[in-house]
């Protein structure tokens, strides 16, 4: 305990110095816990609004089905299968019957998908209870993305033309019901969503659909023939890999931090070692080993962080609990490609706060070490006159 | 413990040289020397006659070029460092005239520095400080940190540091350099002090009359040889010059 005891005091003693290499060690422990918790944030909200409103337990795709190409869709479609006709009429999945269309706004052509949902269904959260058909209008649901994109408003018509299962064009006009709020874009994007049983007689598709929707948490995942079973890994894939790639470039200026930090505190260890010869000849000459000299000149830099990571408690704690409270507001218009909110709220776990502790207490403990090697070539006479070997 | 004789330090055609450029710088140059329990010696002469490097090997902190150095029964010149820092901490003390006292400890701290590597509980530790700081007369001081002494309490800190763990050799080297009359002697009276009532041996690295006024063995060293090694009345008390 000698050398812990030694180093703390030797710290403590070296005033301003120590203490502005801690602060900035510090800084850099809340920013890097910051910036972390705001992608897994971004992460979790992201993939929690796309589980909720689009993925739920998972999805059944029909064999043909890609919704990466809608070139597909004119074949993507089939009989829902037993098994999953059982699960959908106990309630435990939705079809949706997806298909490729054409709208006029304000005279021009626009492709889009025209997907059919079971207005009672209760699988996923799209408000498709207003699909409800009252009268001969057909009611269509769009997203505020579809509707800025459109210039539609609620209550309009719009002319909607399609190819039936035969290939045989066909148009009706639908009613917009209801524009809907949401963040995921891929609900909303040049999409129409109508009751699903009119969308099977307008394309001729009795009881199909193209993708089954499982509900949340759905054990049972019986192997259908001529359908393929997504799962949330699969269905999220793109958004991990989405996360991933922002966390990278945002990591850069939390590497640049603790680069700057690492740089404060070899700085002050090279100091240390020139200006502390004397210091090391005397505890030589008092029967300390080089290597006792090493170990305590190392973990006086070590402990730098020890003394940070104390700190950033201190002011980084409470701050990182309002910044959970209140959230991150989002500037207006700003888009990251995924579903977010108005407001990023962070995502924290022991995990992260324990690995970047570590993290920053390994950096910095290397970094600490590197300019004491010099100390195991040191010469105690030369070192008493202050003098390097 | 082996013992060469009855010595507590022997030397032996000790040679050491320094590289200066491609010739060799002989600073010490065959010296031997024996040293018995409870001496009072010093080693006299001008700069660069060898008396610093004499220290340097006997304390452990240098190996000779050739010769051979016993101290407590250990070969200098065949101890690791581990060995040769086990045999410092356990067996010397050291003074040095710069006092090279560890700045961002208290006086308390510095002179209980050297106990800390020895296996010694908190207590027994506090009671051989404070009788250390007894000894120099400093235990009103133990609280303060070394910028706030003057030279001669710094020296006298240095030499409670010293001897602390009551080591059967002190060396010090230019003890006095940097202290005034009346600092130098109260720090001499102190040291005969100590060596009379704990037996201790002080060899001396110096050119100063003050201390050489105190040595009962003169060893006059020049060009990194012995000129002289003789015994000698020391003179009581004060002296009248600087």
């Amino acid at each position: 305990m000698i050398i812990p005891r030694l180093a703390i005091k030797n710290l403590m003693g070296a005033g301003i110095r120590t203490w502005l290499n801690v602060v900035v060690l510090s800084l850099a422990f809340v920013i890097i816990i910051f910036f972390q918790s705001l992608y897994k944030g971004m992460g979790d909200q992201a993939k929690e609004a796309k589980i909720d409103i689009e993925f739920a337990g998972g999805q059944y795709w029909h064999e043909e089905y890609d919704p990466l190409d809608p070139l597909t869709l004119e074949d993507a479609h089939g009989f829902v299968p037993g098994p999953l006709q059982e699960k959908v009429d106990k309630g435990e999945a939705a079809p949706i019957l997806v298909s490729q269309a054409s709208i006029y706004p304000e005279g021009r052509l626009q492709t889009i998908i025209l997907k059919g949902i079971d207005p009672k269904q209760t699988i996923i959260d799209l408000p498709s209870k207003f699909l409800v058909q009252e009268g001969d209008d057909v009611p269509a649901l769009i997203g505020t993305r579809m509707a800025k994109n459109t210039g539609l408003n609620q209550g309009d018509m719009i002319t909607v033309r399609w190819r039936d299962a035969k290939g045989t064009f066909d148009a009706r006009d639908f009613r917009i019901v209801q524009i809907m709020r949401t963040t995921v874009e891929t609900v909303d994007q040049g999409q129409i969503w109508i009751p699903l049983e009119t969308m099977r007689e307008l394309m001729g598709m009795e009881n199909e659909a193209s993708l089954v929707v499982v509900a949340k948490n759905t054990v049972n995942i019986p192997a259908v023939q001529g359908w393929e079973f997504k799962n949330l890994e699969f269905l999220l894939a793109d958004i991990d890999n989405l996360i991933k790639a922002k966390s990278a470039g945002g990591s850069i200026m939390y590497v640049f931090l603790l680069l700057l930090a690492m740089l404060a505190i070899f700085n002050t260890q090279v100091l240390s070692i020139f200006r502390r010869r004397k210091e090391m000849g005397t505890m030589m000459a008092l029967g300390f080993t080089r290597s006792k000299v090493i170990q305590l000149f190392t973990l006086e830099g070590a402990m730098h962080s020890v003394l940070a990571a104390i700190i950033a408690a201190v002011y980084g704690i409470p701050f990182l609990v309002w910044f959970d409270k209140t959230g991150f507001a989002l500037p207006q218009g700003t888009d990251f490609g995924f579903a977010l909110g108005e407001k990023i709220f962070p995502g924290y776990s022991i995990g992260m706060v324990v690995g970047t502790v570590v993290l920053v207490l390994m950096v910095t403990t290397v970094v600490s070490f590197l300019p004491t090697r010099r100390i195991a070539k040191l010469k105690p006479t030369d070192a008493l006159r202050g003098k390097m070997s | 413990m082996e013992m060469s004789n009855s010595f507590l330090i022997t030397t032996k055609d000790l040679v050491r040289t320094f590289p200066m450029g491609r010739t060799k710088i002989f600073a010490l140059d065959g010296v031997s020397l024996n040293f018995k329990a409870g001496e009072f010696a010093g080693l006299v002469g001008p700069s660069g006659s060898g008396k610093t490097t004499f220290l340097n090997i006997v304390g452990s902190l240098d190996s000779p070029t050739e010769g051979s150095a016993v101290v407590m029964g250990k070969k200098i010149e065949t101890l690791s460092h581990k060995q040769a820092a086990w045999l410092r901490n356990k067996n010397i003390g050291f003074i040095f005239q710069t006092f090279n006292l560890l700045p961002v400890y208290t006086v308390y701290e510095n002179v209980e520095f050297t106990l800390l590597l020895l296996k010694m509980s908190a207590n027994e530790r506090r009671k051989k400080v404070m009788q250390a700081l007894e000894w120099v007369k400093l235990a009103d001081r133990a609280k303060s940190k070394p910028s706030q002494l003057s030279g001669g309490e710094s020296q006298r800190v240095a030499v409670a540091r010293a001897v602390v763990k009551e080591p059967p050799i002190i060396l010090a080297d230019e003890p006095t350099a940097n202290l005034d009359a009346e600092n130098s002697y109260n720090i001499l009276d102190t040291m005969v002090t100590l060596n009379r009532e704990l037996g201790t041996t002080f060899i001396f690295a110096t050119h100063d009359q003050k201390v050489i006024k105190y040595l009962r063995r003169k060893i006059t060293l020049f060009d990194g040889k012995v000129a002289k090694d003789e015994q000698v009345e020391p003179e009581k008390g004060k002296g009248e010059e600087q």
